[in-house]
């Protein structure tokens, strides 16, 4: 794991105070991997396909599997695993002693380029970012095969959406589920939340995915990574 | 127009009442169902026919013992809550998993107390809807007010804000959870919220009902909504068993 000195931010969607102060932890330096999961559902019967609690996963959770044990034919072993819904993947990180990230966290690292802890103001971070969003499939690519950021971590950009602990976290305005004005009806306190910087088009279109799941979804595009608190 | 299609309705529903109760007679077996008071005023004790309870005097609610041996052998469907296994502390100290409530039909909202301006109008939407629910059904019937706010909503605080609201009675029920067990269940009753300050949080207004094996039947979204068909999924759960 990657060691990931805290620090003091402003994210995207700020708190009242706007910023966020996120404490040291560690990270993984990889996201989770098709075989690395797959060696946890075998230990873990009850996340198998076709064991699952439809509580816990739709329909498309593990749909590409030949089996419950057997992955398909054109996923690779080192490729990250998707598919799989917000419960598994605490229950991963949980099994491993570890937890999924915060969006603070996650934001906090994935600030980063190759040189700087903070990158969002450079042209090319946010380019990088926009042109992994036009690439096809990228899902399928073997872990690592981006680049490594300021804090050794690879992957944040250019592979797939990761899960956060708290992606439930974000309200947007009309929010997923039912158009209404700001925070007429279905919100308490959200007009606290705006965007702090507009031109962040990237970290927007992750909060808006953020805000747009729920926590059974097993998205394609959607995988996880796992950190770990450093106790004193 | 509307109040004829609300005649229509009602109309409707009387009659898959009455329908509901030849079809138990013509079972002909009273073991199909039995009768217990709400009050437990002989504790566990049923009884083989309708009534009152002899103690209370008290309506006696129905119970299907197909209900009943299903709930007993364990058998919850995939869809249900009580696939939760977190822990949660009641107003009244006890200490309980969501399976717990097994058997009853349940009303859900998340809030916390020390919220200003949503939460005061969501307990009153609770509370409204308690209003309207006739007396016999509430035996059957919790109303459960988990609290997003785990740090500062103690069973204490939370007992305080149960007699505060007069909302005190055995069928209210107040829940602390673990930070994790909370978004845990936000996330299954897709409730989003935020803390923005140490006493304030942002979160979505929703109602949830579930039946008594605990799947979702249906939810309410926003304040002071039209709680209609709320009430209508309720009286249905409630009343059926």
């Amino acid at each position: 794991m990657a060691l990931i000195k805290g620090g003091t931010y402003t994210p995207l969607y700020g708190r009242d105070s706007l910023k966020v102060t996120v404490a040291d932890f560690k990270m993984d330096v990889y996201l989770v991997t098709n075989k690395q999961f797959l060696e946890f559902i075998k230990k873990n019967p009850k996340w198998k396909r076709s064991r699952i609690k439809k509580l816990f996963a739709d329909k498309n959770y593990l749909i590409n599997w030949k089996s419950d044990i057997e992955l398909g034919d054109h996923q690779s072993l080192n490729a990250p695993i998707t598919n799989v819904s917000w419960f598994v993947a605490k229950d991963y990180c949980k099994n491993q002693g570890k937890r999924l990230p915060t969006i603070d966290e996650w934001e906090y690292v994935a600030m980063a380029n190759k040189t700087l802890p903070d990158a969002r103001q450079l042209k090319t971070y946010n380019e990088y970012i926009l042109s992994w969003y036009e690439k096809p499939k990228t899902f399928n690519n073997e872990i690592g095969s981006t680049f490594k950021n300021y804090w050794n971590v690879y992957d944040l950009h250019g592979l797939v959406w990761e899960w956060t602990l708290d992606f439930n976290s974000v309200l947007i305005s009309g929010e997923s589920r039912k158009d209404v004005d700001k925070d007429s009806n279905l919100f308490c306190g959200s007009a606290a939340i705006g965007v702090t910087n507009l031109m962040n088009y990237a970290a927007f279109m992750r909060y808006a995915i953020r805000g747009s799941i729920k926590a059974k979804y097993a998205l394609k595009t959607l995988g996880f990574r796992c950190v770990k608190t450093i106790s004193n | 127009m509307k109040n004829l299609k609300l005649t229509f309705i009602v109309l409707l529903v009387l009659h898959s009442f009455v329908s509901c109760k030849n079809d138990m007679k013509n079972k002909t077996s009273n073991e199909l169902t039995t009768y217990y008071c709400p009050m437990k005023c002989e504790t566990n004790k049923t009884y083989k026919k309708s009534g009152s309870c002899p103690v209370c005097k008290m309506d006696l609610i129905a119970h299907t013992r197909e209900a009943s041996k299903r709930l007993v052998e364990g058998e919850i469907s995939d869809e249900s809550i009580f696939h939760l296994t977190s822990l949660w502390n009641t107003e009244e100290g006890k200490t309980i998993q969501l399976e717990d409530l097994k058997g009853k039909t349940l009303v859900m909202v998340m809030i916390y107390t020390t919220c200003k301006a949503a939460c005061p109008r969501l307990v009153a939407d609770m509370r409204n809807i308690q209003a309207q629910i006739p007396k016999s059904n509430l035996g059957n019937l919790r109303f459960v007010l988990v609290s997003i706010d785990p740090k500062n909503d103690t069973p204490k605080r939370l007992k305080e804000f149960a007699i505060e609201n007069k909302m005190d009675e055995e069928q209210w029920i107040f829940l602390q959870g673990t930070e994790s067990g909370v978004r845990e269940l936000a996330n299954v009753l897709a409730v989003k919220y935020k803390e923005i300050s140490p006493i304030d949080f942002s979160h979505s207004n929703i109602i949830s009902v579930f039946n008594m094996g605990g799947e979702l039947i249906h939810q309410q979204e926003g304040l002071g909504v039209d709680n209609k068909e709320t009430i209508q999924t309720i009286l249905e759960l409630t009343t059926k068993n």
